[in-house]
């Protein structure tokens, strides 16, 4: 007997290949691409309640991106190698795509849209700041001082131009990321042309989500007051982005349980026994089912503003934990059975290896950090309050 | 026997021809034709496997194991026993370490059992060629599905991608290995470790593209079948008389 294993794997399908450092690849990369459909409701569907929160999305979404690459990068065997994906590209992969969507999402996209939006910032920082920060900031201008209406209007024209280009960019950025994994057929529980839809409005609902707490948390940190009608049309949202996203997930289960093809039999002993957790409990039952209860209820009735703000903060964080564990399960759980369909094997997390518990924390506190440096670089408030006034 | 100065001039002049055109000692003495005499075009590679040859000795796997220094607890090919109750429900598997030492006796006398060979199936529409994003594997001109190591990114995107669980990471280049159908001793006009060192003649290495290979006569007498049809990975791996509840 093998530790760990029950029934029979293939000799070489004992060890898991992709670790926790692959699940947290699509979570961050959801947080991307819901975090810049938030902030695409204002600028292009005028949702202008949702105004303050405008900038802070778009910087939530560049400090995902920028991590998102790392978590690859420390998984493969040899990331040196990695520019080979640029350079040589095989054309029939689906992976060998990353780096040009990632590309074309950072730079065209992003960096394009927060540098349009922020430009007069910029120049007016660039004016009145002193010492190494001038310095920064008049890099940041790219040369680019001129303030007059025209060009502000400009500014504004284009940056509208590369939201609508955004919008497919991002469905791109993160349907791409489900199509990973639901194009391989040797593994039925990837294996469905619902996985790309279903991360796709999985990432919708964990970047609004996440852009909420963090609109909420920042407030309480300036102690300024939260905009209430921002945050109940984001929890609308919200709402409705869930029904989407767990009506396909329930799709893609009632499919597979009354089709029940020769693989339903495994798949299903794995949800009962090794992915009860993860799966029932966190994903479907505190994840899911709880959230879209205090959000729909939100939608039915009224209720004070502190018990919404307790229901948004709530729901909001077990939505990120519910998000985060249906990519657990996505890639850890297509990994625990045999592909001869005749056993299971178990994943031990490490702790300080490469692909350890620690450099996965690490990972994820890493865009915190990088959040905190732009909002105190770019500062997300002043167009918001000064749109308020 | 007087050499003469007219001798030397034409043993000196043979010899010098011999080297600039760079004829090697075995082409002069007819030994053995070297690698580069190997076409590439003349070959694809395949195996076939008779089930009912396959006592489960484990040779196939330790000779696999020396020839290619296959890491331990990885295997390039694995030799699993089937014990299979009636109607196919929940057969009973085992690979003791890929079967490497053999099996122990079955305690099940009274269940169908048989043997199992496998190993990377050398498909010709290979899902790990298409997989992988910078072309690190693929599928030699011969037929024969390789990695290159000084290429791969060790992402294990093929991995996944396998249905038949034949590749693995090797822990110490960090790269995918697997299965080569030991291309080195093929080109050499040898045969496979495995096939070698099997006792029964079970595992047969066969070129499809040679009139002379018994293949074709073994495609045409028998029944056989490949690993999971389903998969449609134009697998080259032919087994004969292979149960249907193997997966």
């Amino acid at each position: 007997m093998i530790p760990g294993v029950d029934g029979f794997m293939y000799p070489n399908e004992v060890e898991l290949q992709w670790s926790v450092l692959i699940v947290l690849y699509p979570f961050v990369t959801g947080l991307v691409a819901g975090a810049f459909i938030l902030a695409s409701l204002e600028r292009v569907f005028k949702v202008e309640a949702v105004r303050p929160t405008y900038r802070l999305a778009l910087l939530t979404a560049l400090a995902f991106l920028l991590v998102a690459p790392l978590p690859l990068q420390l998984h493969l065997g040899h990331p040196e190698r990695s520019f080979e994906m640029y350079t040589t590209p095989h054309s029939s992969s689906a992976m060998a795509m990353f780096g040009f969507v990632y590309l074309w999402y950072l730079t065209v996209v992003l960096l394009l849209e927060i540098w349009l939006e922020y430009r007069s910032d910029i120049v007016r920082l660039a004016q009145s700041s002193k010492g190494f920060l001038r310095l920064v900031y008049r890099a940041l201008t790219l040369g680019s001082m001129n303030l007059s209406p025209e060009a502000r209007m400009i500014d504004d024209k284009v940056g509208y131009a590369v939201t609508v280009i955004g919008i497919p960019s991002a469905f791109l950025l993160h349907g791409y990321v489900g199509f990973i994994f639901g194009s391989i057929k040797a593994n039925p529980w990837w294996s469905t042309p619902l996985m790309p839809i279903v991360f796709l409005f999985s990432a919708m609902v964990s970047g609004i989500a996440a852009v909420l707490l963090l609109y909420m948390a920042s407030m309480k940190l300036k102690k300024t007051p939260i905009d209430m009608r921002c945050v109940d049309t984001i929890a609308k949202y919200l709402f409705y982005t869930f029904v989407i996203d767990f009506t396909l997930e329930m799709l893609d289960l009632i499919h597979r349980t009354y089709e029940s093809d020769e693989s339903f039999r495994s798949l299903d002993f794995m949800v009962h026994t090794r992915l009860w957790y993860s799966h029932v409990v966190l994903q479907i039952g505190l994840g899911t089912l709880i959230p879209l209860a205090l959000l729909a209820a939100n939608q039915l009735w009224k209720f004070s503003e502190l018990k919404r703000r307790v229901m948004y903060v709530t729901a909001c964080s077990l939505t990120m934990i519910g998000i985060f564990a249906m990519r657990w399960n996505v890639v850890i759980g297509g990994q625990l059975f045999s592909k001869s369909f005749l056993g299971y094997t178990t994943y031990k997390v490490d702790l300080v290896t490469r692909e350890g518990l620690l450099a996965a924390i690490a990972l994820m506190l890493l865009p915190f950090v990088i959040f905190f440096v732009l909002v105190k670089l770019l500062p997300p408030w002043q167009e918001s309050e000064a749109h308020k006034a | 026997m007087e050499i003469t100065r007219r001798d030397m001039l034409s043993v000196g002049g043979k010899l010098l021809m011999i080297a600039s055109v760079g004829a090697t000692f075995e082409q002069i003495t007819g030994a053995e034709p070297p690698s580069d005499a190997y076409r590439m075009a003349d070959h694809w590679w395949g195996m076939i496997i008779d089930i009912d040859k396959c006592i489960g000795c484990g040779n196939c796997v330790r000779a696999c194991s020396n020839e290619n220094q296959v890491p331990k607890d990885y295997f390039r090919t694995w030799v699993e026993r089937y014990e299979v109750p009636e109607g196919y429900v929940n057969p009973r598997v085992s690979s003791p370490q890929g079967a490497i030492n053999g099996f122990p006796p079955s305690k099940q006398t009274s269940l169908k059992s048989f043997f199992v060979p496998k190993l990377c199936n050398q498909c010709a529409d290979s899902p790990c060629v298409q997989v992988c994003p910078v072309g690190a594997t693929f599928v030699s001109p011969d037929g024969v599905v390789l990695v290159d190591k000084e290429y791969c990114l060790g992402c294990r995107y093929c991995v996944q991608a396998c249905p038949y669980g034949c590749r693995y990471l090797h822990p110490a280049t960090e790269t995918v290995d697997k299965c080569t159908l030991c291309y080195h001793r093929i080109t050499q006009g040898l045969t496979t470790a495995c096939c070698e060192n099997c006792p029964t003649g079970a595992r047969q290495l066969v070129d499809f593209k040679d009139p002379k290979d018994p293949v074709h006569e073994f495609l045409r007498n028998n029944k056989v079948t490949v690993l999971k049809p389903n998969m449609a990975t134009q697998a080259k791996v032919y087994y004969k008389n292979l149960d249907g509840s193997v997966r």
